[in-house]
C-alpha cells in the first residue's frame, strides 16, 4: 500500500472543526490530555491482564495477553476501574456542575472577612 | 501459584452499570484483528461516551435551567426555537466542556478504528477480494456519481465518509465503522452491531404477522449490519441493499458471506434514482438511519421512488431518531441537534423537523396507510445493555428509534 497508516489514522474529517471553549489553546490541550487518559487506561488494563494471567498460570507470554478474554465478573471489575478513572479525571467537571446548583455559596475568602467582624 | 489471600476479594463498591467488554463483539470472518490494547482503547471510549451521557450531560440541563434560560428570557423573552437555545448554550461553560469532550471522544474513536484497520489494510482488502471476486451479488459502478450530500462534510467525522477508496478494493472504511460502533453505542447494538435491524424484523413480525415479503430493498444499506437481520428473518426473500459507498458494499457482501447470509445482494446505486428497478417490484422498502444523511430534495425523490417500486400492499419503513414535535422541549431538541452541527450530520436538524406523514402522502401513499411505531435495539440482553430498559438518554444516539412508514394501497393503480 502506498499510504502511511499512522498518518492516515489521524486524518482530519472533511468539514471545518468546531471549537467550544473560549480559549482554543485550552481545548487543544484538553484533546491531548484526553487521549493520554485513553492511553493510561490501556496501560492499566494491560497490567490488569498480566496480573490476572500471572495469578492463574504463573508465566505470561505476549500471546496470552492478546488471547485474554475476561469473564463477566472480570470484565465488570475492569469496567468499574474505567468508571472510577474517568470519574477521577473529570472530577472538576462534576464539581463545576454541582456548583451551579449551589449558587448561594460564599468563598472562604469572603467567610474570612465575615469572621473578622462577627 | 494461586494465593488464598488474593482470592478473598472485597465486594464491588457499587453495582456495575457500565458497558460490557469489547471482546464480546462478534468476530466474523471479515472482522479486523483487534489487539489487546486496541480493544482497551475502544473500551475507554465506550466508557467516556457513557460517562458524558450519564454524568456530564445532566449538568448541561441544570446550567440551562438555572442560568442560561433565565438570563435569555430576561433579555429577550422566551426561547422561540431550538437554534436560539443552542446559540445561548454555546456561551455556557457547562455546554462547552460537554461538547468539547464529546467531540474529542468522537475524534479519538475515529483514530482508534482507523489505526486498527489501516495497519492491516492489505490483509483486509485481500480477504474481501477473495470473498467477493466474481460474485454477482456485488455490483459496483466505477462511474458512479457520489451524491453531494456525502461529499460536503465527512459524516460523523469519519474521514473519507462512506465512499472514499484509499486503494484498489479498499474496505478499511467500513471495517473501521464496523469495529468502532461499539465505542459510540457502548455495546447497545449487540454482538454484530445488528440490534437495529433485528428490532425492525421483530417489529414487522409482531405488527404484520401475515406479511411474507419475497423481495426486500434496503436503501443506504452501508455495510449491511441492519440488512442482514431482515435477510435472516425472511430467508426465502431476495434482499437487495443499495448504497453510494463502494467500499461499504464490498465489505457488506464479504461480511454477509462470512456470517453465512446468502440471500442478499449489494448494488452501488443512488437511492434517488431507482430506475434500474421496475415499478411494483418489491414487497418492502426499508431505510435504517439513512434519511438523516441525505438532503431535502434527495428525500423527496427517495420517497417518490420508494412508492413507485413498491407492489400494491407492500410496505415502506423508515427508522430514525424521534422527530421534533411541539411537545418535545426546545432544550431536548437542541441537544438532539448536536450531531447536526458538531458531528457532521448536516441534514439531521432539518430531517427531524420535516412532517414525514405529509411527505409520505405527497409521494403517493394514502393517509390511512401511514404507519407509526417505535423500536429498541434487540440484543442478547444477558451480555449487552438493553436500550429499551436504559434510563440514560444519550440524546440522538440511544439505540431506540421511531418507525415511520406506509402501506401501499392495494387498489392503487
Amino acid at each position: 500500500m502506498s499510504f502511511d497508516p499512522l498518518a492516515q489514522a489521524g486524518e482530519k474529517a472533511r468539514g471545518k472543526r468546531p471549537w467550544f471553549m473560549d480559549d482554543q489553546d485550552a481545548e487543544r490541550v484538553l484533546n491531548i490530555v484526553m487521549t493520554l487518559a485513553q492511553e493510561v487506561s490501556v496501560v492499566r488494563q494491560r497490567l490488569d491482564t498480566v496480573e490476572r494471567l500471572l495469578e492463574t498460570q504463573g508465566v505470561v507470554t505476549k500471546a496470552d495477553i492478546e488471547g485474554f478474554t475476561p469473564s463477566k465478573e472480570e470484565a465488570e471489575e475492569r469496567g468499574a476501574w474505567n468508571q472510577e478513572f474517568i470519574a477521577r479525571i473529570l472530577r472538576i467537571v462534576q464539581q463545576e456542575n454541582e456548583a451551579i446548583e449551589r449558587d448561594g455559596e460564599v468563598s472562604s475568602e469572603q467567610a474570612a472577612r465575615d469572621f473578622q467582624e462577627a | 501459584m494461586p494465593d488464598d489471600r488474593a482470592s478473598a476479594k472485597p465486594a464491588p463498591a457499587r453495582p456495575y452499570d457500565g458497558p460490557p467488554d469489547y471482546r464480546l463483539v462478534g468476530r466474523h470472518g471479515m472482522y479486523p484483528q483487534v489487539s489487546h490494547d486496541e480493544a482497551e482503547r475502544f473500551n475507554f471510549l465506550a466508557h467516556m461516551n457513557r460517562h458524558l451521557a450519564s454524568k456530564v450531560l445532566p449538568g448541561v440541563q441544570t446550567a440551562f435551567e438555572r442560568r442560561v434560560e433565565p438570563a435569555f428570557t430576561k433579555e429577550n423573552g422566551p426561547f422561540k426555537s431550538r437554534h436560539e437555545v443552542r446559540k445561548a448554550l454555546l456561551k455556557d461553560p457547562a455546554f462547552q466542556i460537554w461538547s468539547a469532550l464529546r467531540r474529542a471522544t468522537m475524534e479519538q474513536r475515529q483514530q482508534a478504528g482507523r489505526w486498527v484497520t489501516l495497519r492491516q489494510a492489505a490483509e483486509l482488502n485481500a480477504k474481501a477480494l477473495e470473498l467477493t471476486e466474481g460474485d454477482d451479488r456485488l455490483e459496483l459502478d466505477p462511474n458512479f456519481d457520489v451524491p453531494r450530500y456525502l461529499t460536503a462534510v465527512d459524516h460523523h467525522c469519519m474521514p473519507g465518509s462512506y465512499h472514499t477508496e484509499l486503494a484498489y478494493g479498499d474496505v478499511t472504511g467500513p471495517a473501521n465503522y464496523d469495529s468502532g460502533l461499539f465505542a459510540t453505542t457502548g455495546g447497545a447494538l449487540g454482538r454484530y452491531n445488528d440490534g437495529g435491524g433485528q428490532a425492525v424484523a421483530k417489529w414487522v413480525r409482531e405488527n404484520l404477522p401475515d406479511f411474507q415479503p419475497k423481495r426486500i430493498l434496503d436503501l443506504g444499506c452501508g455495510l449491511g449490519h441492519n440488512v442482514l437481520p431482515l435477510a435472516q428473518a425472511f430467508p426465502d426473500a431476495e434482499v437487495v441493499g443499495i448504497d453510494a459507498g463502494g467500499p461499504m458494499l464490498r465489505y457488506g457482501l464479504a461480511r454477509a458471506k462470512a456470517l453465512g447470509v446468502e440471500n442478499v445482494k449489494f448494488i452501488q446505486a443512488d437511492a434517488e434514482d431507482l430506475s434500474r428497478f421496475a415499478d411494483e417490484s418489491f414487497d418492502w422498502v426499508q431505510t435504517t438511519m439513512f434519511l438523516h444523511e441525505t438532503s431535502k430534495k434527495a428525500m423527496e425523490k427517495i420517497f417518490a421512488e420508494s412508492a413507485r417500486v413498491l407492489k400494491p400492499g407492500g410496505i415502506v419503513l423508515h427508522v430514525e431518531q424521534p422527530q421534533y414535535t411541539d411537545e418535545m422541549p426546545l432544550y431536548e431538541q437542541c441537544i438532539r441537534d448536536w450531531d447536526a452541527f458538531y458531528n457532521n450530520e448536516p441534514f439531521w436538524t432539518t430531517m427531524h423537523e420535516i412532517d414525514l406523514d405529509d411527505l409520505m402522502i405527497k409521494a403517493g401513499f394514502k393517509k390511512d396507510g401511514v404507519i407509526h411505531g417505535g423500536v429498541a435495539a434487540v440484543v442478547d440482553a444477558k451480555l449487552f445493555p438493553s436500550a429499551g430498559d436504559d434510563k440514560v438518554e444519550d440524546y440522538g444516539r440511544k439505540a431506540a428509534w421511531h418507525v415511520i412508514g406506509a402501506t401501499k394501497s392495494a387498489e392503487a393503480a
